[in-house]
């Protein structure tokens, strides 16, 4: 059923460059929705049209941008449930089964994550969003059934799906300007 | 949203291409015109319907250190331990969860010591234990929501 195994994407974790930071800073809030957004960042970069695009295209092989996109605000596109599932799967066939889960449409986050036991057994957790009750509820058994062979068996619990009821404290994660 | 909205929001939700004219390649997988394609996104954000649009960046690649953390609070302390967590400028988020383990928060930090020394802050501000789960391996990050 795995139709590719997991492969650690090595991720170069080259330090910025003082030109890199200074595209990050001026695109964190967002690309210019005109024509030609490059030539604009060019121009205020100083930079050739080119570069930029080089340096863009550079950015996403390295991941540190993941993707240039839409992120529709999620309450007004309907999505108002969510749930962070999480399971214990056999430590061998956390990375295999990790990415399979991860490739869901539905799921945002997908992450292998530490146990803390006796307390807490589970180390994989994905997030999953839904429209309604019923079909977050339905993604988890789409989940469950995907891992059935490979989840722990003994005295705890083998998954569980935990909702948030209260957002408490919310914040963008934004590089700063820099410190000299 | 019509139906072109719906098109443009669906297909600018998987990544748009690096080009000298993005919205000219979007409007020709999509039969619209680029005009169409940049007066639409303009709106779509202006309303509040897109939180954002352009470059998602990967916080770790930008330099620092994050986690998630959990803690058991006690029910009559909840507000008492909210107050306690956030007041953390190195918390970025953080939910109630329907769960024994019932705040969930991430801590975004300069530096894994920043981290540990927060989480230990925490812990003693609040005498509750804070458990950490550090992300060892990323799976995948991002979210496809057809409209």
């Amino acid at each position: 059923m795995l139709d590719s195994t997991y492969q650690s994407r090595e991720r170069k974790k080259a330090p910025l460059t003082a030109i890199e930071r200074e595209f990050i800073l001026l695109t964190q809030n967002g690309l210019p929705i005109v024509s030609k957004p490059y030539h604009l960042l060019a121009e205020k970069l100083n930079m050739s049209v080119n570069d930029v695009l080089a340096m863009s295209e550079d950015l996403l092989e390295r991941g540190v941008i993941r993707r240039i996109a839409a992120v529709p605000n999620h309450y007004r596109a309907g999505y108002t449930f969510n749930g962070m599932t999480v399971w214990d799967v056999q430590d061998d066939e956390v990375k295999n089964y990790g990415a399979l889960i991860g490739r869901l449409p539905f799921v945002s986050h997908c992450y292998q994550r530490p146990r803390c036991l006796p307390d807490w057994n589970y180390n994989l957790f994905a997030m999953i969003h839904g429209k309604n009750a019923e079909q977050i509820s339905e993604y988890r058994t789409q989940i469950k059934e995907l891992l059935k062979d490979v989840l722990q068996t003994g005295k705890h619990n083998t998954n569980d799906m935990l909702t948030s009821s209260k957002i408490l404290k919310k914040t963008g994660l934004r590089l700063q300007a820099k410190k000299e | 949203m019509d139906a072109l909205d719906k098109k443009i929001l669906n297909r600018t939700q998987r990544g748009i291409p690096i080009s000298e004219q993005p919205f000219t390649d979007i409007a020709k997988e999509l039969d619209c015109t680029e005009e169409q394609v940049i007066n639409k996104l303009q709106n779509m954000l202006e309303d509040g319907l897109l939180s954002r649009f352009g470059p998602m960046y990967d916080a770790a690649s930008l330099g620092g250190a994050f986690t998630l953390a959990a803690m058991q609070v006690p029910e009559e302390r909840f507000e008492q331990v909210t107050e306690i967590v956030n007041a953390f400028s190195q918390v970025a988020h953080n939910y109630k969860r329907q769960h024994r383990l019932n705040m969930w928060f991430v801590v975004a930090c300069e530096s894994q010591q920043e981290i540990q020394s927060v989480i230990k802050e925490i812990e003693q501000k609040s005498s509750l234990s804070v458990y950490d789960f550090p992300k060892e391996e990323e799976f995948y990050v991002g979210l496809y929501l057809p409209v």
